[in-house]
């Protein structure tokens, strides 16, 4: 059986009735892993009670940040200053430098583009190849398409099947994730796979993007986080004490 | 001989907390249907509502196995019932009414 994951559920932090019920929405569909994003500025009192929220509701809790850079520079800061706090790096590409910049980085994990402006969707054979050589993978929100109607919907459908396609030549893992801001933009996993048909995602793709991809991404950051962690490949397995 | 065409019934819940209507969800997921894949779309799920379980808030429907995942496509990109913002969720497939009662 397939372990879903919902890399990023925009629960609103402020309104906790809310939050809980997020949560235990995407256990009842089937998730088993949730990313959900905050700043940087986050209390530590806000993220335990995010982390007993999610153990209440059996689903595994990943940190995530969203970066919004308005240069390269900028997104190099943000990288060395918060990489090693959070699980999930995500960076929302503005300009096409940053979106370069964002693709060659091993420090990233998901490249997001906007959903309304599509011509700050930068994924193109380039930005594929660079994803290719580092960690990065595309990542696919779901619930603009749900919320977007005739025309503007057309055309986001239109770009993610050229996206898609360019993802799939250039092997370059696709994460579908809701986005969802409330329990209404929530659906379960099968139905955002069949929802990914719309953009001609093949289903093997669309289920791996919704558990493998994620679960793999989840893992080997937590991996790198964990103290024992020295390089690829190296981790300590035990340390000498001097008695 | 011609093969009889397969079909799937599909278990739909819809999340909320206001009345649901059988008519109002068929209507629903025949408009979405409509809207994303046209009237030549339409045609080819040959959709039919078998049951509504009013207390499980359950509709069942059924359609053409070749267009499942086009009608799950549709059914999850519903964001309206009757008028009222509502998320329909789709909680079994099945090949018989039988194997569908078991699941849900």
């Amino acid at each position: 059986m397939k372990r879903f994951a919902d890399l990023h559920l925009r629960v609103p932090l402020e309104d906790q009735t809310k939050t809980e019920s997020m949560i235990r929405k995407a256990s009842e569909l089937g998730y088993r892993l949730v990313g959900i994003p905050y700043s940087p500025q986050a209390t530590k009192e806000q993220i335990s009670q995010l982390r007993h929220i999610c153990s209440d509701a059996k689903v595994d809790f990943a940190t995530r940040v969203n970066f919004s850079p308005r240069t390269s520079n900028e997104l190099l800061q943000s990288l060395r200053r918060y990489r090693r706090k959070f699980e999930i790096v995500a960076v929302r590409c503005h300009t096409k430098d940053v979106a370069r910049q964002a693709a060659k980085d091993r420090r990233v994990d998901l490249l997001q583009f906007s959903a309304t402006n599509l011509r700050q969707r930068f994924f193109d054979e380039a930005e594929a190849e660079l994803a290719s050589q580092a960690f990065a993978s595309l990542e696919i929100e779901l619930a603009p398409i749900l919320q977007l109607t005739s025309y503007s919907r057309i055309r986001l459908l239109s770009r993610l099947r050229k996206e898609v396609a360019t993802a799939e030549r250039f092997r370059v893992p696709i994460t579908l994730s809701s986005g969802a801001t409330d329990e209404q933009l929530m659906r379960g996993p099968y139905d955002y796979v069949a929802l990914t048909s719309l953009f001609d995602l093949p289903m093997p793709s669309a289920l791996r993007g919704l558990s493998e991809n994620p679960w793999v991404t989840v893992a080997r950051n937590r991996q790198k986080l964990s103290p024992d962690y020295v390089a690829p490949g190296i981790r300590v397995v035990g340390r000498r004490t001097d008695d | 001989m011609i093969k009889r065409e397969k079909r799937r019934y599909l278990a739909l819940e819809v999340a909320g907390e206001l009345p649901v209507d059988e008519r109002a969800v068929l209507d629903a997921v025949q408009a979405s249907v409509m809207r994303l894949f046209g009237e030549y779309g339409a045609s080819k799920t040959n959709l039919k509502l078998i049951t509504f379980i009013p207390e499980k808030r359950q509709v069942v429907l059924r359609c053409s196995h070749i267009m499942l995942e086009k009608v799950r496509a549709a059914i999850a990109s519903i964001m309206e019932v009757n008028g009222e913002t509502a998320a329909v969720h789709v909680v079994g497939v099945s090949g018989t009414l039988k194997a569908l009662s078991k699941k849900t």
